[in-house]
């Protein structure tokens, strides 16, 4: 499996992706693998300012709940709606599934995350 | 030297169908095979199999077999009088705790099998010998590890097995639910079922699983692993040992007051003193959540009550919406208002009847 390279990962299998002066935060396509089929994805608090390595939401596989960090240091400002109905999507598509959108306090902040390479090294 | 992981004669089966194993109880199991979910409404809407070969059979026989497990069993194995004729029961330790919970066939005075959880199957033995050996019962105990067992569950399992095995059409075809058939060949079939669908649970020799597993297969029947397994279970209101009820949980109050036979007043089954005249402070309910999350075990809840504890809980894939069984104060009813602590959250659930879905219907 190749991952993609327009992005930047986080040892705790979140994938960042900045998009103008936002961040797209989801899970890597081993984590969805490793969770099973997902059913609930959510307590995302749209507004809160995180710490990077602070609790942003959860994901829920049947068997277990897995806590997901914002990856750097910022506000969250959106929340994918449509994993209310389908958490499934990031099952079907982990890579192409944003779970929430952060506004980083420090865009530079990305460059200590690990890149495709770096994050694949550590599974 | 590390634990070896104990395998059912299905393990390289399930290594080829894709399975994603898991150590469960010490034995290497199937927990999916792809999507648990796909295969949870496979079994609602078509026919799924379970490999429960981790499970074990015990035959009790000889002529002290009946007094025996009249002894052994907390439900009344006198009832069952019809060869194949089966009950769902309990067995107690004198503390009126569950040791296990089982399923126990007649065949005949001196011939009875009984299957046990995987988990428990070596302390359920244990006891079993101990019993018979220090109350001086004249049986013999077989633990049949030379057998293996295919639980094919669903609204088309039954038609499934009869296109691969036609032979055995004629003795299981009018089986009732809960009754069984001894085939040629130490062959089982048994009208029962762990997921609230129609269905059989055949056992048969280890060596001829595999087969039955590959004709079944080519009949489309989906195979299905332990994740699909406990939901829908729970979906049927059914127990699970370790969860709803355990060595120091009493059957009265884990739901199972219904297996518990003291009809005979001369039948002084181990437990019975622990049990008698006890009236249950707690019961079991269902709890459906109404805001999205999952209810789990292990988390509170309140009722109008006071306060209990789910026992199982998980997200329905029939229903959509999170499920769970819970023990809590005597006196909360179906209709009532919860609330279960999720996450550090109270959301509100409806207090409901079990079970939450029957085949393939949902009834709450």
């Amino acid at each position: 499996m190749s991952l993609p390279t327009d992005r930047k990962y986080a040892a705790s299998h979140e994938w960042a992706r900045l998009e103008g002066d936002v961040i797209l935060v989801g899970i890597t396509e081993n984590a969805q693998e490793q969770l099973g089929d997902l059913v609930y994805v959510g307590d995302v608090n749209v507004g809160a300012t995180l710490e990077a390595g602070e609790t942003a939401g959860v994901v829920e596989s049947v068997k277990a709940a897995s806590d997901i960090y914002a990856p750097v240091s910022g506000e969250v400002v959106a929340f994918n709606e449509a994993l209310n109905d389908q958490p499934n999507l990031i099952n079907e598509a982990a890579h192409d599934t944003w779970i929430f959108k952060l506004k980083p306090n420090n865009p530079a902040d990305l460059d200590s995350l690990l890149d495709a390479a770096g994050y694949e090294a550590t599974l | 030297m590390t634990a070896v992981l104990k395998q059912t004669p299905l393990f390289n089966a399930h290594l080829a169908a894709g399975a994603r194993m898991v150590d469960f109880g010490g034995w290497n199991m199937p927990v999916a095979y792809g999507s648990q979910i796909e295969e949870h409404h496979a079994v609602r809407q078509s026919a799924g199999m379970f490999d429960v070969s981790h499970m074990l059979s015990i035959d009790v026989g000889g002529v002290g077999a009946t007094p025996f497990l009249r002894r052994l069993l907390a439900n009344d194995v006198a009832k069952l009088t019809i060869p194949g004729k089966a009950i769902y029961s309990c067995m107690l330790n004198e503390q009126g705790g569950v040791i296990d919970d089982l399923i126990v066939y007649f065949f005949a005075s001196d011939d009875w099998r009984l299957v046990v959880n995987a988990g428990t199957a070596d302390t359920d033995l244990a006891w079993i010998e101990e019993v018979a050996k220090r109350e001086n019962f004249d049986v013999t105990i077989q633990a049949r590890r030379d057998l293996a067992m295919l639980a094919v569950q669903g609204p088309e399992a039954r038609e499934r097995v009869w296109k691969v095995r036609p032979q055995w059409r004629a003795e299981t075809e009018s089986l009732s639910p809960f009754t069984g058939a001894l085939l040629n060949g130490d062959v089982l079939v048994a009208r029962t079922g762990y997921t609230g669908e129609d269905g059989f649970e055949i056992i048969v020799p280890a060596t001829e699983i595999e087969a039955l597993w590959n004709d079944l297969l080519e009949a489309g029947v989906r195979p299905c692993g332990l994740g699909a397994r406990d939901t829908l279970r729970l979906e049927a209101g059914m127990n699970l040992y370790g969860h709803e009820m355990n060595e120091e949980v009493s059957p009265l109050i884990a739901g199972l007051g219904w297996t518990v036979s003291m009809k005979d007043a001369d039948r002084n089954f181990i437990g019975r003193e622990a049990l008698e005249g006890v009236t249950p402070d707690q019961i079991m309910i269902g709890l459906r959540l109404r805001d999205r999350g999952v209810m789990r075990e292990h988390m509170k809840v309140r009722t109008s009550k006071g306060e209990g504890v789910v026992t199982s809980g998980t997200m329905s894939p029939t229903m959509g919406v999170s499920i769970g069984m819970a023990r809590v104060p005597e006196g909360v009813q179906a209709g009532d208002e919860a609330e279960v602590e999720i996450r550090g959250r109270w959301l509100a659930a409806d207090v409901v009847a079990l079970p939450f879905v029957r085949q393939g219907k949902v009834l709450v």
